[in-house]
């Protein structure tokens, strides 16, 4: 039987023949952190007093959760984290502004394919879409990979996830990963790798990729990973990266569970609160009236969806019992969908642009909902209180469908626009 | 002793802990406060050292954020007994020194009013007049857990001198 890619990129990290269930100790290629950097400073700092992190070039530092600041409390946090990237020459450093760590990490080229990187945000498992084995950790183990340069795995059994055919009008990457965390629930991956294998693969774009394995962790999968490809040395052109350290499994390799999906029978589907993996589809809902949209965030907020978005919206009018917010992936991605039009057409439509950063995904600020609202939104989790209060809904869709969702006020199919 | 049911599925860290305080409240007395807000607004105020969590399946889905752990250990909490819990859960309750049981039969066994004893070098828990075992933790994890969490094993192998 052959191997996985899990078994592949851990063999190689560990210098030696690994099997599923094993347990090993691995330096991982980068270590990323965010605002939470704060509060990893403060357990550096209690656990080694005055001591250096023991590699600055593996660490990255982005600002994005809560950005600007929203208040002192936050600012604190934010000047503690820019004084200690100084003191210990952390270079890979990036500053409010530059945008969502899971759209930054890429653009800086460090998700080397074939490479190793954690972070203490659980959608880390993004860098996926370049043939890392990314995943999750707390910011306590953050911290000590800072000191130690080093942390564990147990290797994981594989998902295999078989694609075929091509999306419909419509009907885009964010349906397809929904319509999978649907079918395997929100616990189904659990402790396990996810390989997304088939011919439908190479003709997914990089955003598309992102966005699928961004979700990854919505069923509670350890890492979601693509075979490095055109698309992705295409992507890197202009880096000093290149793919030739790529890891794929063999053809013949071992999985728990295969899983197979013809992209062509995917149709739009929304997440129902408060799960993720609650799962219908669009035209189940359609006509639920919504209060606020939003658009962006590490899974759909980059130039593609924004695009997808602005298609729809241009010369229209976001109807006027719906607030739409925007929050784009990253600074670069802003920029390009600028010179496009797209912001333009965007906020012409009646859209607020929010700098980009998380924006109000996680709660904490910028969009946060009152009891009894209703936000659809394009990011990753609907969990209860996830925009700041616990007695609003949220629902999770495609750019395709928030956007024609805008022009009505209400949960709309994007297929009676989009043919 | 009081343990705290919550049989559903799914539980997961915004439950546990709302994002909205994540980057406001680090420590363990700033945390407690909020714990499982969302899911037992009475839970902060009841929970005591040495109480014990029975819940269901996938325990702590959801984000990396390790207020959850870092808070019911900073209780004393003696242990999360459940069905199975989520990957990232799991390694940061480990980090935190945070028992955790993954005892389906236990969970499925319990009813309201039950006592429930753990003895974790037994590997056994309690329920009521039934005893379950549960598997022992790999070498490497046990030794995270003996010494109190992660930063207390690191710390301790820097003071030994063993470098890291």
């Amino acid at each position: 039987m052959g191997e996985t890619f899990a078994i592949k990129i851990l063999s190689r990290a560990a210098g030696k023949k690994v099997r599923e269930g094993e347990i090993l100790f691995v330096e991982p290629d980068y270590i990323l952190t965010h605002d939470n950097s704060s509060a990893i400073i403060g357990k550096f700092e209690s656990t080694v007093p005055g001591g250096r992190v023991k590699y600055p070039g593996k660490i990255a530092i982005v600002l994005d959760h809560v950005i600007p600041a929203a208040s002192s409390k936050h600012a604190a946090g934010h000047k503690k984290v820019r004084e200690f990237v100084k003191e210990q020459g952390i270079v890979n450093f990036y500053d409010i502004g530059t945008g969502v760590c899971h759209q930054v990490m890429p653009e800086m080229g460090l998700v080397k394919p074939g490479s190793i990187v954690v972070g203490s945000d659980s959608h880390t498992c993004t860098y996926g879409a370049f043939n890392c084995f990314a995943t999750g950790i707390d910011r306590t183990e953050a911290a000590g990979i800072w000191i130690t340069g080093r942390t564990w795995f147990k290797v994981p059994q594989t998902i295999n996830i078989e694609l075929t055919g091509a999306f419909t009008a419509g009907v885009s990457a964010k349906d397809l990963i929904l319509t999978i965390v649907g079918d395997v629930g929100a616990g189904g991956a659990n402790y396990m790798a996810v390989e997304f294998n088939g011919p439908a693969v190479g003709g997914l774009r990089m955003c598309d990729r992102m966005t699928i394995a961004n979700m990854g962790i919505e069923m509670g999968a350890k890492i979601a990973a693509f075979p490095a490809n055109s698309e992705t040395s295409k992507y890197f052109e202009n880096m000093d990266l290149d793919i030739t350290d790529a890891v794929w499994s063999d053809f013949d390799a071992e999985y728990a569970r295969t899983l197979e999906y013809d992209l062509e029978n995917i149709v739009p589907v929304i997440a129902c609160p408060h799960q993720v993996d609650n799962v219908v589809p669009v035209e189940k809902m359609a006509g639920l009236k919504i209060d606020q949209i939003l658009l962006g965030t590490c899974t759909n907020g980059r130039v593609e969806d924004l695009k997808a978005a602005a298609d729809i919206l241009r010369g229209e009018k976001i109807h006027s019992s719906v607030r739409m917010l925007v929050a784009p992936a990253s600074r670069m991605e802003y920029l390009k969908a600028m010179k496009m039009g797209i912001v333009q057409d965007l906020v012409s439509a009646g859209a607020v642009v929010l700098p980009p950063g998380c924006g109000p995904c996680l709660g904490a600020h910028q969009g946060a909902l009152a009891p009894g609202e209703i936000c659809l939104s394009t990011a990753n989790r609907n969990f209860k209180g996830r925009m700041g209060e616990k007695e609003a809904e949220i629902y999770l869709s495609s750019p395709e469908t928030a956007a024609v969702s805008a022009l009505t006020g209400e949960v709309r199919d994007p297929r009676e626009v989009l043919r | 002793m009081n343990v705290f049911h919550y049989p559903q599925s799914d539980i997961n860290t915004d439950l546990l802990f709302p994002g909205k305080y994540t980057y406001t409240c680090s420590t363990g007395p700033e945390i407690i406060e909020h714990l499982l807000e969302d899911l037992d607004p009475s839970f902060a105020g009841a929970v005591q050292s040495g109480d014990i969590i029975i819940a269901g399946e996938n325990f702590g889905c959801g984000s990396s954020r390790e207020h959850p752990s870092l808070g019911l250990k900073h209780i004393g909490l003696k242990a999360v007994i459940a069905s199975s819990f989520a990957r990232i859960f799991y390694r940061s309750a480990i980090n935190q020194g945070l028992l955790l049981i993954q005892s389906p039969e236990a969970v499925e066994y319990y009813s309201e009013g039950d006592v429930v004893a753990v003895d974790p070098a037994a590997g056994e828990v309690r329920v009521g007049d039934r005893v379950f075992s549960f598997p022992s933790l790999p070498d490497e994890m046990l030794e995270i857990l003996k010494d109190g969490g992660l930063l207390s094993h690191i710390k301790k192998q820097y003071t030994r001198g063993d470098g890291v």
